[in-house]
This record gives C-alpha cells, sequence and structure tokens, in this order.
C-alpha cells in the first residue's frame, strides 16, 4: 500500500484555519464587515484572496451590504463566505432568509461572543444558537456547523462550503472566541483526500431549464448568471418557473420542497463525534470550546469508574435527533454544559421527552466551562 | 418630416393590454385617439397621424403599436406575439 | 427606414409567458421606464444574456419580472449589494438596478453612497415617484415639503432630499435626472449611464398618481404628465433662470459625466500587479 503523502502542517488559529478551510473547498469571493472576534478572517480573506487567479475579496459598508454581496455573487456562480459575530450577525439576517428563499449557497461564519447587544465583544460565548436556528423570519430549514478546535475549523469549513453547494443552502459555522482565537497545530490536507462539492449546473437546454423544478435530491440545477440561462430570482415565494405566485398549492410545493430538501439527508448532514458512549450511563451533549472541556471531564470521569461519554455535536441543526435517541438507549443522565442560559439543551430536552434526567451547566460570565464543573455534574451522577 | 408621413400610419391598440390611463389620448398632437366607452384607446382619425411616437413612447403598458402603413400592408412587420396566460398569479 | 421601431422592439424583450398586462396601475410611469430602458439596451446592442436586471421592492422592483433578461429581485433597500456581488463576481455583465425612492434613498440610502464612492460599474435606475407607491402612499425621504401622504396626513414636514446632489457629493461617476414625459432625452441618458464605466446613477421623474397624484392636486395620470411637462427644464436653461423662476421647477439633464474606472477594474488590475509581483 502506498505510504500516504505527508501533510502540511501550521500553526494557526481557528479564524486562520477557517481560511485555509474555505480557499481549499474553491471559495473565491468574501465579503464582509469587521467584528472582533471574527476580524482576522476577513483580514486573512483580504491578504490571500487577491494574490488567487480570480479571487475577490471586498469590504462592505455593513453586515447588510455584505450578505447581498456575497449572495449577488454566489448567485454569478462563486463560492463565497462571510464572517461576523453577533451583532453583526443579526444585520445578516434578512438577507439570510433571501438565501434561503431563493436557494444561494454561502457560508457564513459566526464567532459567538457574550451578548445581548455589543455585550463582551472579546469574551467567548454561545448566545446565538437559537438565532442561528430562528433568527431569519419566516419558516426555514437552515444547516448550522459548529467545531471545537481548529482543526475542526478547517475541515467543517470545507463541509459547510459542500453541503451549501449540494443543497443550494446557506450554511452557518458556529463557532466561539476560545475556538477562534486557540492556536494550535493542524494538518492541510492533501487534493484527493477530502471531497469538495460544486453546484449542479443545468445540462438541459436554456429552453427547457426551470429553474425551481422538483428533482430527486430536491435541488435543482443552479446555472451562473450569465450564462444563457435568463431566470427570475425572487425572495416572493415562486413557482417552478421562478415567478411570483400565491396559489396554495404552489406555495406548499416550494415550502415543503425547501425543508424536505434537507431533512431527508439528515444521515449526510447531521453529523457527530461520539467519545465513550457505547455504554454511557451519563452522557455529556457538549459543542464548540465546551466539547473539549466535555471530553477531558469524561476521561476523567472514566478513571474514576464513572461510565461517561461523550456526544459532541459538530451538526447544531437539523438537531442530530437520531444520535441522541442511541445515547438515550443507555443513558440515565444526560448532561449539557453551554456557554449561555440554555440554548442547546432545549434541543435535548425535546428529544429527550422525560427518559433521562437532564442536567444543564450554564455559564453566562464570558468564561468557558472548566472541565472541573463538567466533571462534578458527571460525578453526581 | 412629420408631414411626409402624415396618412400613412397604421396604429394597433391592444385592447387587453390597454388600461385606458388616457395618455395618449390627451398628448397626440394629431388628436387620433380616444377613449372608447369600455375606457380603452380606440383610434379614431388614423390620417391625422404623422407618426411622432408619442403614444408608442409613451404608454406604460407597450398596449399601443404605430406602424408605417406600407410596409404593414407588405405584411413584413412580424405580429405581436400572443400573451399567453400561463402567469402564476402575481 | 422599415426596421423594427417602437413597441415592436419592446415586445421582443417582454417575457409573454407572464400575465400582462403587467400589475402597475392605469398611468403609472414605472411602465414608461421600463420600456425606455429596454430601447437603450436594444440601442446598445447588449445581449440578453449579459444584462442582469437587480431590482429591489416596490412597485419599482416589480418590474424586472416582466423582462427577459437575467433578473434578480432582491431585499428592500439592498439592491445595489447584491449588484455589486454579481459585478465583482462576473464583470463581463451589464448590471442595472431598479429601485424606487424609499429602496434607493431611504432603506438603502447608505449603500447608494458606498456604491457611489467605490464607484463601482453598475447603472442605479432610481424611480423618483415622490411615494413609497407599493406599501399605499406613505412618505418617502422623496415627498416634497409640504403634500400629504398617508404618513404625514397635516403635511410632510421634513425636507426632501436632491438625489442628484445627493449621488454627486458621494462621488458618483455619471449623473443625470430624466422624467417619463421626456422618454426621448431619458433614453438617450440611459444609453450614456449603462456605457460608461464606473457607478452611475439615473434619477428618472415617474408619477404615482394613485398613490401621490390623488393626495395631492392630481386628479388623474393625466394631470401628473402635465405636471412633469411643465416642471422640468433643462439644466442649461434651468441655471439662468431667477431663484424665482425656479420655485417648483426640476432640472433635468446630464449633471456628472467622468470616465472613472469602476471598481472592479480597479481591483482586477491590482490582483494583476499583486500576482505578477509573485504572490502565487
Ligand atoms: C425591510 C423591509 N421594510 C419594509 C418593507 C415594506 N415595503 C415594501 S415596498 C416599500 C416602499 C416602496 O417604496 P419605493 O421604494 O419608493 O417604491 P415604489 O413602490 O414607490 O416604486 C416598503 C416600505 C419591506 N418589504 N422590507
Ligand atoms: S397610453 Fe396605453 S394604456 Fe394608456 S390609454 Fe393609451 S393605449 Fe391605453
Ligand atoms: S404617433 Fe401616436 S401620438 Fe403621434 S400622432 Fe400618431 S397617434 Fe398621435
Ligand atoms: S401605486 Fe403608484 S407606483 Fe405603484 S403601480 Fe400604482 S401608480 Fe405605480
Ligand atoms: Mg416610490
Amino acid at each position: 500500500m502506498a505510504r500516504p503523502r505527508k501533510r502540511k502542517e501550521i500553526f494557526a488559529l481557528g479564524n486562520e484555519a477557517v481560511v485555509e478551510g474555505a480557499l481549499l473547498a474553491g471559495c473565491s469571493f468574501y465579503g464582509g464587515y469587521p467584528i472582533t472576534p471574527s476580524s482576522e478572517i476577513m483580514e486573512i480573506m483580504a491578504a490571500r484572496l487577491p494574490l488567487t487567479e480570480d479571487g475577490v475579496f471586498i469590504q462592505l459598508e455593513d453586515e447588510i451590504a455584505s450578505m447581498g454581496a456575497i449572495i449577488g455573487a454566489s448567485l454569478a456562480g462563486r463560492k463565497v463566505l462571510t464572517a461576523t459575530s453577533g451583532p453583526g450577525f443579526s444585520l445578516m439576517q434578512e438577507n439570510l432568509g433571501y438565501a434561503i428563499m431563493a436557494e444561494t449557497p454561502m457560508v457564513l461564519v459566526n464567532v459567538m461572543r457574550g451578548g445581548p447587544s455589543t455585550g463582551l465583544p472579546t469574551s467567548p460565548a454561545q448566545g446565538d444558537v437559537q438565532q442561528a436556528r430562528w433568527g431569519t423570519h419566516g419558516d426555514h430549514p437552515i444547516i448550522v456547523l459548529s467545531a471545537s478546535n481548529v482543526q475542526e475549523c478547517l475541515d467543517m469549513t470545507i463541509t459547510a462550503f459542500n453541503m451549501a453547494e449540494k443543497y443550494r443552502t446557506p450554511v452557518i459555522l458556529l463557532l466561539d472566541e476560545v475556538t477562534a482565537h486557540t492556536r494550535e497545530k493542524i494538518e492541510i490536507p492533501n487534493p484527493g483526500e477530502f471531497e469538495v462539492f460544486s453546484r449542479t449546473v443545468p445540462s438541459m437546454p436554456p429552453e427547457w431549464y426551470k429553474p425551481y423544478e422538483e428533482t430527486v435530491r430536491g435541488v435543482p440545477p443552479m446555472p451562473p448568471l450569465g450564462s444563457g440561462y435568463r431566470f427570475h430570482v425572487t425572495g416572493l415565494v415562486h413557482d417552478r418557473n421562478g415567478f411570483p405566485t400565491q396559489r396554495p398549492e404552489e406555495i406548499v410545493e416550494l415550502l415543503e420542497r425547501l425543508h424536505r430538501k434537507i431533512d431527508q439527508f439528515f444521515y449526510d448532514i447531521q453529523l457527530v463525534d461520539t467519545i465513550e458512549t457505547a455504554d454511557a450511563d451519563v452522557v455529556v451533549i457538549a459543542y464548540g470550546s465546551v466539547a473539549r472541556s466535555a471530553e477531558l471531564a469524561v476521561r476523567q470521569a472514566r478513571e474514576n469508574g464513572v461510565r461517561a461519554g461523550l456526544l459532541k455535536l459538530k451538526t447544531l441543526f437539523p438537531y442530530p435527533r437520531r444520535q441522541t435517541e442511541k445515547v438515550l438507549a443507555h443513558a440515565r443522565t444526560l448532561v449539557v454544559p453551554e456557554m449561555n442560559m440554555g440554548q442547546m439543551s432545549r434541543e435535548v430536552k425535546r428529544v429527550n421527552m422525560g427518559r433521562a434526567s437532564v442536567r444543564t451547566i450554564n455559564r453566562i460570565d464570558g468564561q468557558i466551562v472548566t472541565p472541573s464543573e463538567i466533571l462534578k455534574v458527571i460525578m453526581q451522577g | 418630416m412629420a408631414n411626409k408621413k402624415k396618412g400613412k400610419s397604421k396604429i394597433t391598440v391592444y385592447p387587453d393590454w390597454c388600461k385606458g390611463c388616457g395618455i395618449c389620448v390627451e398628448f397626440c398632437p394629431g388628436r387620433v385617439l380616444e377613449l372608447s366607452s369600455q375606457g380603452k384607446a380606440t383610434v379614431v382619425r388614423e390620417q391625422d397621424c404623422i407618426r411622432c411616437g408619442f403614444c408608442e413612447l409613451h404608454c406604460p403598458d407597450f398596449a399601443i403599436v404605430v406602424q408605417d402603413k406600407d410596409f404593414v400592408e407588405a405584411d413584413k412587420l412580424p405580429r405581436r406575439r400572443s400573451a399567453k396566460t400561463t402567469d402564476k398569479g402575481e | 427606414m422599415n426596421e423594427i421601431t417602437g413597441n415592436e422592439i419592446i415586445h421582443q424583450y417582454l417575457r409573454h409567458n407572464k400575465k400582462f398586462p403587467h400589475v402597475l396601475c392605469a398611468g403609472c410611469g414605472h411602465g414608461i421606464v421600463l420600456g425606455t430602458l429596454i430601447r437603450a439596451i436594444h440601442t446598445l446592442a447588449i445581449p440578453k444574456d449579459d444584462v442582469v436586471i437587480v431590482a429591489g421592492i416596490g412597485c419599482s422592483g416589480r418590474l424586472a419580472v416582466y423582462v427577459d433578461f437575467n433578473t434578480v429581485h432582491t431585499t428592500h433597500g439592498r439592491a445595489l449589494t447584491f449588484a455589486t456581488g454579481i459585478k465583482m463576481a462576473n464583470p463581463k455583465l451589464n448590471v442595472i438596478c431598479i429601485m424606487g425612492d424609499g429602496d434607493a434613498l431611504s432603506i438603502g440610502g447608505n449603500h447608494l453612497i458606498h456604491a457611489a464612492r467605490r464607484n463601482i460599474g453598475v447603472t442605479a435606475l432610481i424611480l423618483n415617484n415622490n411615494i413609497y407607491g407599493m406599501t399605499g402612499g406613505q412618505s418617502s425621504p422623496a415627498t416634497p415639503e409640504g403634500s400629504t401622504t398617508m404618513t404625514n396626513p397635516y403635511g410632510q414636514l421634513d425636507a426632501s432630499f436632491d438625489t442628484v446632489a445627493l449621488a454627486r457629493g458621494a462621488g458618483a461617476n455619471y449623473v443625470a435626472r430624466g422624467t417619463v414625459f421626456h422618454v426621448k432625452r431619458l433614453e438617450k441618458i440611459m444609453v450614456e449611464a449603462i456605457s460608461r464605466p464606473g457607478f452611475s446613477v439615473v434619477e428618472a421623474i415617474t408619477p404615482c398618481h394613485t398613490q401621490y397624484g390623488r393626495k395631492n392636486r392630481y386628479k388623474t395620470p393625466v394631470d401628473m404628465y402635465k405636471w412633469l411637462k411643465k416642471a422640468a427644464v433643462p439644466i442649461d436653461r434651468y441655471e439662468e433662470m431667477t431663484e424665482e423662476q425656479r420655485t417648483d421647477r426640476l432640472p433635468i439633464g446630464v449633471f456628472v459625466a467622468e470616465d472613472r474606472s469602476g471598481f472592479e477594474e480597479r481591483y482586477l488590475s491590482l490582483q494583476a500587479q499583486m500576482r505578477a509581483k509573485g504572490g502565487k
């Protein structure tokens, strides 16, 4: 067997790793507005993209414009990225809804800091979890991913681009200040060692093309603007031709397809890592930097003879229900540590339906949840 | 120029597109058009048209076409494509 | 002389699988702007595939759906941001924004001044009807002082924007104003605006009889066109007028016409430079 090619190793911040991942995934357009603790992503993109063959970097006047610009660029065929933090994330919500409605692939990285409002600009938090799920108006599906260490920042960014393109949808990558600003050694995968998915373009002649027609995956092919397929893109509810409609059956057809194209691929989208969960009585469910503390706590608990395990959520939404069901088969206790007042534990409780006892650990003081805090709760059973 | 064109026009109003706003009627220098009892622009004095183009350029609904009579009679001009009614409501 | 003219041209560019007549009110000036835009594009002989119409939200924004170009109907006020992304992603495209006065000057005012400052190679068509048409006649930043609207039933207190001054001040490369009464002039302006490099702003004064006129002494659509006919004066004539003569008059014509290269062109040349220097 051929020896695997050696991978390049670098020391990188989480934010730098996001850039590496984006470029590996084929991102060629960044539009954004600076905000701590996400700004490094923008700054590095500003330095890197103009050196690539067709990379475009543009600083916009605000986060609303950032979203508009990347959606426009995506419609024109680019793989696009923006990054922000809490206050900017709120400004992005209107056009996020547009991207969902117009089925425009894009990746939005939100490095969470303490809130509400300007809050704690340089401290970590996980307060935007439900905003990521429900921030934009109207019923909508969304994919929200997270990363708990620097390597994952790279890997999950690639995953985010692939999902965005595959499902023609915005994908949100939620980081927290700790992950974004931790510097550690990571491996850059070699080309061919990871999947790169690019959106499907129509193969039929333009006269046959119906921009929003049903397909097997529920994801219609998407031509770039200017390629001969002239069609109408709108945030209004539209029919298969892309024209606005108010007919009940056409409204339902569109909105159901938007949900179905995400929901039916749960096995591809709902990503988790499991550590020692196979026989666990106590399962910690965590994400982001808190998952690192949780992993340590679980190992210490095992050393102390408690059958503990960790379900690390890499996909936050759609919530990995099946994987949670699996640990619920034997877990008596679920522990959900978060840097918020309990945003993900709501999802856990919804799935748990009273079976295990759910213990939450909530920190909102700008400090991370420590391994010992989690261990203490695990040991209480 | 204008005089040369006088009396040589073929004017077509598409009643299904005309909303009867009256702009063409009001500003036509030859008083060629009137609003019918159904509130649609109609051609009443075609021979007075000087083909100035005002009505065509100012109809907000593209409901009026002024053509060279001789040319139309030679049947060289493409007809308006029929407006299909496959609209899904707006 | 027997080439296709007038509305025959227009019909070549309409999406006849959409329901016509369009949704706009009888006599709405927006339809005239659309016709004028189509003729301008036809004059420039730009292939349909290379034209992207980016529209905001409002009655004006509704125009996009009717024309057989690449059409993107965006969010209220944000058309220019989408247009900026499209132009940067593919500078070969002719990107034209259709916006209302509320769209461009109120909710999208920030984007307008920054598009002008950046000099992005986009044409901004602002359909100024002095009112929020679509939402039922509320005041816009272009509503004249003293007018009656749904949100200023006792008379508009605040002053209105001068689109031309605003665009010029923000650094737009080309700034012009026309009206839907003076269509041929408006068409010439549009041709010029689309063919110039950089950011072009074209303000088209277009009557909304339904939401503005009826509440402000213009009983019929025709009254509004009579007003336009009277109020608009070419800029050179306007400049010779006394302050008193200028009351209720609106200068039309070209106010700024420069040839500064667009942001996308400057970006591309910077990129070429940096890459030549050995950045990989
Ligand atoms: C964010 C947001 N706020 C408000 C609205 C409601 N809205 C739709 S169109 C419009 C104003 C339209 O006025 P204008 O831009 O002048 O266009 P017109 O209809 O006059 O052509 C408003 C306020 C909206 N769609 N989105
Ligand atoms: S201008 Fe057009 S819509 Fe108005 S009355 Fe004349 S033909 Fe009819
Ligand atoms: S072209 Fe139209 S406006 Fe001009 S004279 Fe003829 S009918 Fe009247
Ligand atoms: S409300 Fe005003 S702007 Fe809207 S379609 Fe009617 S006339 Fe035109
Ligand atoms: Mg308006």
